[in-house]
């Protein structure tokens, strides 16, 4: 599709110009729709966890108060942004920058149906994991730019939280490229083809597990939200920002959260694959659902358990989170990688053939 | 041995947090008992302290006979009030000022009075948004009490059996 407008452009623009403008148009199709979802994505996590504490959540603006992120949204821009006499105005400007920045950078290589990616590289996985990686100096730089006692407390914590779960999440993605023999995204998810048994999620459920809590690690979600610890350190590395550089912040974090909810989905479940694949019955009654449906539908249930954790468990103290990510996490996945190993060598079960 | 087994496979099973993400499931369905504020209310007592209002007899005689018991009892010296001899020789207050910034609706003031002429109402939605109005007047009580008489004397008559 977008082949053919660059084609047509071309043939009364400079052919520089053409494909500028079609990598703008295209670089719009895929970040105005996550940004749309980041929004609703808060009003969902305050209507969910509203419910889960027998709460209604937002209700008061528009019906059902579904306008509220817009609401919010509004808020947010039309906010003083304060900047600290003492901070370092260059960077505290850059910081929210580098914060979205890869967040959005990241989804260049999403697959979210069989045709629809914006770039089919070889080494996806590599370039999710470089580029998430970058998300930590975001973190860094504003806790240091503030100037302030709190946020860079929060800036450590988020640093050295991140560097640690990163390594646990990188084993995780060792075994997927064992099982599946490519690095790209769209060849992983048509190696789990062939219906719910074929996806690595049974092979790999300890590192679905490790992968998913070190995604929430990565995105400061609640069991591991040490960063932010609005108990002890008020709002950690961004407790100096406000109005729309806060706002960043905030979509940055809620980017991540899909895009790890994303990349779950196409590791582990198949990604826009029908679940009822092979299935006689059921395969024919749901063959109408797009292969983005199946993504989708697969992406918001993660997102949920995101959201559900949020409501259920208390914040883990600093100590037992590095605990659990250099002590059971990393372990756990090393021991896995050699478990594959075997489980190659003998050709077991349909994922190994 | 088998205590460690256990023990690790109850760890790695995480049926702890299994159980935990269940409860919370079970409630995101229950009945949400939130109040829709405006539009819903909570029920009310008889003995609600909202805002302050002074009552009269039944004759159209005001109650207070300016004893100045409320403004001795006020813990918060909200109420100030100046009397003297009015042409029938009883004494009457000329005035009688609440400032509800410094009232912390307490309800001493009710308490103390001999005559039950200053009450708190149920009356509770109201605001100040500027200096000046937030000092009540005995003009502006005694107006307030006309005003929801029947409500505050059907509420001093349900809770007359405990006083």
């Amino acid at each position: 599709m977008f082949d053919a407008l660059q084609a047509f452009l071309s043939t009364f623009l400079y052919d520089w110009l053409a494909i500028l403008i079609t990598l703008v148009i295209q670089a719009v199709a895929v970040i105005l729709p996550i940004m749309l979802t980041v929004a609703w994505l808060t009003y969902a996590e305050r209507k969910v966890i509203g419910y889960m504490q027998v709460r209604l959540g937002p209700n008061r603006v528009g019906p059902g108060g579904w306008l509220q992120p817009i609401a919010d949204a509004l808020k947010l821009m039309t906010k003083e942004v304060i900047f600290p006499q003492q901070a370092n105005k260059f960077l505290f400007i850059i910081a929210p920058v580098m914060a979205i920045a890869p967040a959005v950078a990241v989804w260049a290589v999403i697959p979210f149906s069989p045709e629809v990616v914006v770039t089919d590289i070889n080494a996806g996985i590599l370039y999710v994991l470089a580029v998430s990686s970058i998300l930590v100096y975001g973190t860094i730089i504003a806790g240091w730019a503030s100037n302030s006692k709190y946020a860079f407390l929060g800036a450590l914590r988020g640093s050295a939280q991140k560097i640690s779960y990163e390594i646990a999440m990188g084993f995780a993605l060792v075994t997927v490229l064992m099982i599946a023999g490519t690095m790209n995204l769209q060849g992983i998810v048509e190696a789990q083809q062939g219906g719910i048994l074929n996806w690595f999620l049974l092979p790999l459920l300890p590192m679905f597990v490790v992968y998913f809590l070190s995604g929430l690690a990565e995105t400061n979600r609640t069991p591991f939200d040490i960063i932010e610890g609005e108990a002890e350190i008020v709002a950690g590395f961004h407790v100096e920002y406000s109005g729309m550089t806060f706002g960043v912040f905030m979509l940055a974090e809620y980017a991540m959260m899909i895009l790890i909810s994303f990349m779950t989905a196409i590791m582990f479940l198949g990604g826009w694959l029908s679940p009822f694949e092979g299935i006689p019955v059921l395969e024919t009654i749901f063959s109408w659902v797009p292969a983005f449906g199946w993504l989708a539908f697969k992406v918001s249930f993660l997102l949920f358990v995101f959201l559900w954790l949020r409501a259920t468990f208390p914040r883990y103290r600093y100590d037992q989170l590095m605990r659990l990510g250099w002590k059971v996490l990393i372990p756990v996945t090393i021991v896995w990688v050699f478990v594959v190993g075997a489980m190659k060598y003998f050709s077991f079960g349909p994922w190994f053939n | 041995m088998v205590k460690f087994i256990k023990h690790q496979v109850k760890t790695f099973g995480l049926t702890e947090l299994f159980k935990g993400l269940a409860l919370t499931g079970k409630y995101l369905f229950k009945r949400k008992i939130t109040v829709r504020y405006p539009e819903e209310k909570t029920p009310m007592s008889p003995r609600f302290r909202g805002h302050h209002a002074l009552r009269r007899y039944e004759n159209g005689e005001e109650r207070c006979i300016g004893c100045k018991l409320c403004e001795a009892v006020c813990p918060a010296n909200a109420i100030t009030i100046e009397s003297e001899e009015r042409s029938d020789g009883t004494r009457r207050t000329t005035q009688y000022d609440i400032d509800m910034f410094k009232c912390i609706y307490c309800g001493f003031c009710e308490e103390a009075c001999p005559v039950d002429a200053v009450v708190e109402t149920r009356v509770h939605e109201y605001e100040f948004h500027e200096r000046g109005p937030h000092i009540m007047t005995k003009d502006k009580l005694l107006a307030f009490g006309d005003k929801h008489e029947q409500q505050i004397a059907a509420d001093r008559a349900v809770d007359a059996k405990y006083r």
